[in-house]
């Protein structure tokens, strides 16, 4: 991964492996979380998104590598899906049992409490139990417990997945609102369109990382050739569809007459996943 | 595509026509009219309580209209309509304590259409077998007795891009043999492998057509800027809809005109162009705009 001078290293992984028995869910991933950053971790399930995150937070003891992370205190953490909330509590009582955890009391609380509340559309659901709450609305409360506490570090694990696409927007700047405000954010997603939207990301597949940095580097470097046409021009195996149009794919530069084209980060991720299989078959 | 029996004429697979549905006070589909040809591939998008469960309800036959009216293959959805339907719900809809022999034994019978072929994994129960599978068993299923409509929920989502292309394949190849496939998604991923949308907000079809079409002329602003963090806390400061690409500022639904006095009256500099919309801000724009009722 490249740094630029602006962009001192500040906490992340180096170079960590995790095994579970005989499983390898990690391969020498390196990650580096950036303070007023946000690094996207994409892949599919099983890709290794959560295990890359809790070894991040220290939940996991890595077999080999190095993880640097800021003491639990100023670590946040979004667990994916519904258990980033309490859903017998209200919205206000979730707040309230946070805060307790994090000694934040009186005018603080207050203050926190309704900027959070209102930066996440919320301030209207204070006495709605959590678990009656949309997706949408529950993600950005389990966001707003994250990041009660001002956390220099803040992990996100699919904050996004199963949100409609008005509460991504809501979401996705709240998230812009923490690296504005000095945070190093890193987020785990399904969806590649938020790893363009990304200062670096890393792109998992079981559990190796097949790209990291700039989503413009990323692009940039795509392997071997992708062309477009109405068929594919190679084996099926190497090509996929995009709407009504055909992309093809091979492991060399373009052959003579060969229309290369511009790759968004989607034929980007598909590309790197078959040089991938390519290369250990 | 053959004509469709009962009609003797080629029409749409799927036709909502002024389509209500009211729960009690609750108007969950609002007048809503669209269809489904054969060979055509329509996504169907909204944000939550939109609208589009309760449309796909009536759609299969599972909800009465309490106006209009919903033909499937030119008459009022039944259990003989569903015979000739695919459905692939979010959840997938197979019994985990099951194995997958057991599954596709069940499915079969039910639609007594012919096993399909899936490699190993037979005697395994189907919780066991990892989500790539359990979708792919479920593709399968709805497939086997080949029907002419494919309805899929969100049939992609947290699937790796490669797994999801060659899901899409068989989406694709569904189609090109005339099957009509009508996706609900809010995955903008699955949104450009449709032919068609359909955009839903507040029980309303607010627009349909290509995703070009449906964003038209709509434009947000991006700001250029050597200091981001202080330009995104002037314009959050401001109240505008901020958001972060990179390590450039973005605003849905502002005009640049908007933004540059914005920014001028933090005394901050920055180039502001004006970009075409993405699909989901667009989407922003009609879920926010005032309600005229």
């Amino acid at each position: 991964m490249t740094h630029t001078d602006t962009a001192p290293m500040a906490w992340g992984t180096n170079k960590v492996t995790v095994t579970f028995g005989n499983t390898t869910a990690l391969r020498e991933v390196t990650l580096d979380a950036i303070p007023g950053q946000v690094t996207a971790v994409v892949g599919g399930d099983g890709a290794g998104k959560t295990t890359l995150l809790r070894t991040l937070v220290g939940r996991i003891r890595p077999q080999s590598g190095q993880v640097s992370a800021p003491a639990s205190t100023d670590c946040g953490f979004m667990p994916t899906g519904a258990s980033g909330v309490w859903q017998e509590l209200t919205v206000d009582e979730n707040i309230d049992f946070v805060a307790a955890a994090h000694h934040l009391t009186g005018r603080e609380l207050a203050r926190r409490r309704a900027e959070l509340l209102t930066a996440a559309g919320l301030e209207k659901a204070t006495d709605r139990l959590a678990g009656a709450l949309s997706g949408g609305m529950r993600q950005k409360l389990a966001f707003c417990l994250a990041i009660l506490h001002q956390p220099r570090l803040l992990i996100l694990d699919e904050p996004s997945t199963g949100v409609d696409p008005v509460s991504r927007v809501d979401l996705w700047r709240l998230i812009s609102r923490a690296a504005a405000g000095g945070a190093a954010v890193v987020m785990s997603t399904t969806y590649l369109d938020e790893a363009e939207r990304s200062s670096t990301c890393i792109v998992l597949n079981r559990g190796k990382a097949l790209a990291s940095g700039t989503p413009q580097t990323i692009l940039t470097h795509v392997p071997g050739t992708v062309t477009t046409g109405t068929a594919p021009s190679g084996p099926p195996e190497l090509s996929w569809r995009r709407g009504r149009q055909t992309r093809s794919w091979h492991a060399g530069p373009a052959r003579p007459g060969e229309q290369p084209i511009l790759a968004d980060m989607e034929d980007t991720v598909i590309a790197l996943a078959l040089a991938d299989q390519r290369q250990e078959s | 595509m053959s004509a469709n029996p009962t009609s003797g004429a080629p029409e749409a697979l799927l036709v909502a026509d002024h389509v209500t549905k009211r729960f009690g006070t609750f108007t969950a589909v609002d007048d809503v009219s669209m269809h489904v040809e054969p060979g055509e591939i329509v996504g169907l998008l909204g944000a939550n309580g939109a609208g589009k469960t309760t449309l796909i309800r009536t759609l299969l036959g599972l909800a009465v209209p309490t106006e209009g009216r919903v033909l499937a293959f030119g008459r009022t959805p039944d259990r003989t309509t569903r015979r000739r339907l695919g459905y692939v719900p979010q959840g997938l809809g197979l019994w985990g304590t099951l194995t997958v022999a057991e599954n596709i034994s069940f499915a079969c019978a039910a639609f007594e259409s012919a096993p399909p072929a899936l490699d190993a994994v037979q005697d395994r129960l189907v919780a066991d077998i990892g989500l790539g599978l359990q979708r792919q068993l479920a593709f399968a299923l709805a497939l086997a007795h080949r029907p002419a409509l494919l309805v899929l929920d969100e049939p992609t989502s947290g699937v790796e891009p490669l797994a999801r292309a060659r899901l899409w394949e068989t989406v694709h190849a569904q189609a090109d043999a005339g099957t009509g496939v009508l996706v609900t998604t809010h995955y903008m991923q699955e949104a450009q492998q449709c032919d068609r949308l359909v955009l839903m907000s507040r029980g309303r079809a607010v627009a349909a057509g290509t995703e070009d079409e449906i964003i038209g002329d709509t434009t947000a602003c991006e700001v250029e800027t050597d200091d981001w963090a202080a330009t995104f806390a002037a314009l959050d400061k401001a109240g505008l809809p901020v958001t972060l690409t990179g390590t450039r500022v973005r605003l849905a639904d502002t005009t640049s005109d908007t933004v540059r006095k914005a920014l001028e009256s933090a005394g901050l500099t920055g180039e502001v162009h004006e970009v075409k919309a993405t699909l989901e801000e667009k989407m922003t724009v009609i879920d926010r705009a005032p309600a005229n009722a």
